[in-house]
């Protein structure tokens, strides 16, 4: 009985979630075009020689992908705490963990996902190869689901705080890091004739790694924060 | 059935209340009494397991309630100063998504039908937010009509329900005694409810 209500509990969060965020798709557009708009304002800056653009754009675009997560996290738990249905959700009778997991799930479908899909149009207009921008979806695809999860975390410690938002960012992008080195390095590495296989590992690793630990860590953040 | 032992309660520096003792059977009402700030909420927060105690324990069925989360949060309504609602979803996709993610599956004359008892018939498709305070409390309080479970946990109930809501409520809360249910609640308005035992508890004394 438990584990198919169990299931029925996970799918419903993931319900109510992309229901939510089709409500207020304002939301959802604020990050992607966030993203967009901060990789195209490089060329601006740096000037249009492809070669130049060619060397900064897995940097730029891993950048500007840290960013735009750091943007759609202060309202991962911040809603449900104010109206009350967080308190709800921590006295569902199933396990907290899961029941992050399962929203955390969600922002990185409605956060991270618009900007694996629509990094190869970035990645042309900074002069990326084929082979290049195949390979910056692979890293971002890999990397994003943990940046969603790791910083679940850090909103979860934040929740409730004054200045929230500045402080989880503080939080969580010396977090980040490893991630940014391993996904801007794999383009890089590749490019180079290197091979991106040892920075995938790492980066699939962070991922695996983020996964088992953080929903526990954010479940018990939350249960602090409500204490 | 639940049993609370010699428990502290501190906020920040300040000790609530301590050595606080009381049990509650089947079909028992607990009316909680104090005044402001004597830490009513906190207390219905530790009872149902989102505050740690300083001190003492709280025993469901002789277990705690720490270790046995799951367990005790399914048999546990509880309704808070917020009323846990979503204000751009409808009332009908609130009380399905609240009672699917508890882990039943409800049919939507069973939630039309207890919108309509709560006197929301015909307020069913507005997003929430649109409603007023009283309304937005009435859907809220459906879930305890479509709720199964046996210790409900309801921190002023009757703030900004009119006189037939309160009415319905106190009925409600009768019929759930009466069906060998649990009921801790805080209010300061004065409540007749039938209850075969109904104790008092006065955090100011």
């Amino acid at each position: 009985m438990s584990e198919g209500s169990l299931f029925l509990a996970w799918r419903s969060m993931l319900v109510r979630e992309i229901l939510l965020a089709m409500r207020r798709k304002a939301d959802v557009l604020t990050t992607l075009f966030f993203f967009l708009i901060v990789v195209s304002l490089f060329p601006l800056g740096v000037g249009p020689e492809l070669e130049t653009l060619r060397l900064i754009a897995p940097g730029v675009i891993w950048v500007a992908a840290l960013l735009a997560a750091m943007l759609s996290l202060g309202r991962l738990f911040s809603d449900d705490y104010d109206d009350g249905t967080l308190e709800q959700i921590l006295l569902l009778p199933h396990s907290l963990s899961m029941m992050v997991l399962s929203k955390v799930f969600a922002h990185w479908l409605l956060s991270g996902l618009p900007l694996v899909l629509f990094s190869p149009l970035l990645g042309m207009q900074l002069g990326l190869d084929s082979d290049a921008i195949v390979l910056l979806m692979i890293t971002l695809a890999l990397g994003t689901p943990a940046l969603s999860l790791i910083g679940a975390v850090g909103a979860g410690l934040t929740l409730g705080l004054r200045g929230g938002g500045v402080l989880v960012s503080l939080l969580v992008l010396p977090l980040y890091i490893p991630i940014l080195i391993f996904g801007a390095g794999a383009v890089e590495s590749a490019s180079s004739g290197l091979g991106a296989e040892a920075h995938l590992s790492i980066l699939g690793a962070f991922f695996i790694v983020a996964l088992v630990v953080t929903p526990i860590s954010t479940a018990a953040a939350l249960r602090i924060s409500l204490d | 059935m639940l049993e609370v032992r010699e428990l502290e309660c501190v906020r920040g520096d300040h000790r609530l209340f301590r050595g606080l003792c009381f049990t509650l059977q089947a079909g028992e009402l607990l009316h909680l009494r104090g005044t402001n700030g004597a830490g009513k909420t906190s207390l219905l927060r530790t009872l149902c397991g989102l505050m740690a105690p300083a001190d003492g324990d709280v025993l469901w069925h002789g277990k705690s309630i720490q270790s046995f989360r799951d367990e005790y949060n399914r048999a546990l309504t509880y309704l808070g100063h917020l009323n846990g609602i979503k204000g751009d979803l409808s009332a009908i996709e609130n009380l399905q998504i609240s009672s699917s993610l508890s882990g039943i599956t409800l049919s939507e004359d069973g939630i039309l039908d207890a919108l309509s008892k709560m006197g929301l018939a015909g307020r069913e498709d507005l997003p929430t937010k649109v409603l007023s305070q009283g309304q937005k409390r009435r859907v809220a309080l459906a879930r305890l009509l479509l709720s199964d479970t046996k210790l409900w946990i309801l921190d002023e109930p009757f703030t900004a329900l009119d006189v037939h809501a309160v009415d319905y409520l106190k009925r409600l809360i009768g019929k759930h005694l009466k069906a060998e249910g649990m009921v801790i609640l805080t209010t300061h308005q004065h409540v007749e409810i039938e209850a075969g035992v109904m104790k008092e508890v006065d955090l100011s004394a």
